[in-house]
């Protein structure tokens, strides 16, 4: 890639013309030695995995094998019938796809992973949402995954995109500043503004710690996915308008790796703190472990007989 | 840069939960499959950080039993593998690993298979984040291997002009080496080098390869091709 800084992306976008989302399938075309048309239709049938997705949560049994979570984005669209959503329709659709595609996620369903999986519904909820209300073809929403992917290029090789190593920060922040500058170049924004998204996006994730009760990407990191559709929506709008990120967002993201790397081992996805170790959080990890030992007891007791 | 392109970044197309802790476990499976050439008959699993804290809600013994079977990172069958593994006889042994590891999601396998002929491979490998694996062991050798790209793993004598025998060939072929690592266990003892390269291998360079002198054994990896068969 012919950049490592979003500065430099900018750069790049700016002396060539190109939208980030097109410059990106370049790069790739240069890196893999691939044929355009070969890497956009694996971006675009990537797209129709998220897609795909999107609908099974909502209209599937998306219970996870934990029985901790499911069925939440069912929940929220069916309350829309009774009472108006305060965020209004467009975000609380964004909201709801994106936990749709979570809920999958945890249910072991087929996702995209976008950085992650525990991040996996924040960029369908805001792609899937955003193209139904304003009718986008699908070339343009496979142009704005290669943005994203951009984004999350210059994140992951500066600081990182994984909850084990930079905490929640890294994980749903890095897919809310993609989904963000991506959502920007989609709204017709410039290169300039996608990038200042990023940096407010991320500005308003730092700090969040990883802390998945008994360890699973179930509570809160769907919740989180939904949120950061939202937030990912507020972000666009924000740099659309010309708002911009004082702090540059390539200082943003030192600080996410400053920030990541200084929080303790029990707030990096080891469920040894936050919400994990809370009474309630420490009680379904105890359930969780006797209803484990009583299968494998059961297991155990259906097997016994064979011998004797 | 850690990580090379787009695809590192979106995707892979997986079965959740967890991008490190279940696509990655099952690449990092299904690199050692590679190495391996077969199905284990036996399989010693030990997890370290974040894996042996949360493997079981993460699936992530599931996903490397999956890799080991050979699906690939969206294969359905991904929660089933468990009981897949028992048909087909695979002994499986779990174990929470203590000490230092060198990532906070590493998995140690110790995998051996009597059939088609007695074999051993001892792998660590790492996930480090969106389904991207660094293996960094393979038979007590250190090692840099990422399975992005066509991969040739080779075991040979620590000889001069060994490795200018294999780049020679691949100049050859007008094959690019993109990384390359090479360790051995002593001076003049055994090495292992390997070597990702950009191009796809053709099946008569590794023939070439296989009887250059000093040249044990060869081995094939490449991950490209492993998401998309369900």
């Amino acid at each position: 890639m012919k950049f490592r800084t979003l500065s430099e992306l900018g750069e790049l976008c700016a002396s060539s013309g190109l939208s980030i989302g097109r410059l990106m399938l370049e790069e790739q075309c240069a890196e893999s030695g691939k044929q355009p048309q070969d890497e956009f239709a694996k971006m675009a049938a990537y797209y129709g995995v998220m897609k795909e997705a999107v609908q099974r949560g909502l209209t599937e049994n998306t219970t996870s094998r934990s029985g901790l979570t499911g069925l939440d984005a069912q929940r929220v669209i069916a309350k829309r019938q009774t009472l108006e959503p305060s965020l209004g329709g467009p975000a609380s659709d964004a909201m709801a796809y994106a936990l749709a595609v979570s809920e999958v996620n945890a249910s072991m369903g087929r996702i995209i992973a976008t950085p992650t999986a525990g991040s996996c519904g924040i960029i369908p909820g805001v792609f899937v949402s955003t193209q139904e209300r304003f009718g986008l073809p699908d070339e343009e929403l496979v142009y704005a995954l290669f943005a994203a992917g951009a984004i999350g290029y210059v994140i992951a090789n500066n600081s990182f995109v994984s909850g084990a190593e930079g905490g929640c920060q890294a994980e749903v922040g890095s897919a809310i500043g993609m989904a963000a500058g991506a959502l920007v170049e989609l709204r017709g924004g410039t290169p300039a503004q996608a990038i200042h998204a990023v940096g407010l996006a991320l500005k308003n994730t730092l700090g969040l710690i990883c802390d998945p009760v008994g360890g699973l990407v179930e509570i809160p990191c769907i919740v989180r996915n939904g949120f950061g559709a939202v937030t990912a929506l507020a972000a666009a709008d924000m740099a659309l308008a010309g708002v911009r990120s004082v702090i540059p967002s390539d200082e943003v993201i030192q600080v996410m790796l400053e920030v990541g790397s200084a929080m303790p081992e029990i707030h990096r996805e080891t469920a040894g703190g936050g919400l994990a170790q809370t009474p309630t959080g420490r009680k379904i990890m105890d359930d969780l472990k006797n209803k484990k030992k009583q299968a494998k007891a059961k297991d155990m007791g259906n097997k016994a007989p064979e011998g004797s | 840069m850690r990580f090379k392109d787009v695809f590192s970044i979106i995707g892979p197309s997986m079965v959740g939960p967890s991008s490190s802790h279940t696509a990655g476990a099952v690449r990092i499976g299904l690199v050692a499959r590679q190495l391996l050439g077969v199905t284990p008959d036996k399989a010693e699993i030990i997890f370290y950080g974040s894996f042996a804290a949360t493997y079981q809600g993460h699936g992530t013994d599931v996903a490397v039993v999956s890799g080991l079977l050979g699906f690939a990172t969206d294969d359905r069958r991904i929660p089933q593998a468990l009981d897949i593994a028992e048909e087909l006889g695979v002994e499986l042994d779990f174990e929470q690993g203590k000490g230092l590891h060198p990532h906070p999601n590493t998995v140690k396998l110790i995998l051996s298979a009597e059939q088609p002929e007695a074999r051993k491979l001892t792998l660590i490998g790492t996930s480090i984040g969106g389904g991207n694996i660094e293996i960094v062991e393979v038979n007590e050798f250190a090692v840099k291997l990422t399975g992005v790209y066509p991969t040739l793993v080779i075991r040979h004598a620590d000889r001069p002009g060994v490795i200018a025998d294999l780049t020679s060939l691949l100049k050859n072929e007008s094959v690019n080496i993109g990384h390359m690592s090479v360790d051995r266990k002593g001076r003049s003892g055994d090495a292992l080098t390997v070597l990702e390269l950009d191009g796809a291998i053709p099946a008569e360079l590794i023939e070439r390869i296989q009887a250059t002198a000093h040249v044990q054994h060869v081995y094939t990896v490449d991950l490209s091709q492993t998401e998309g068969s369900s």
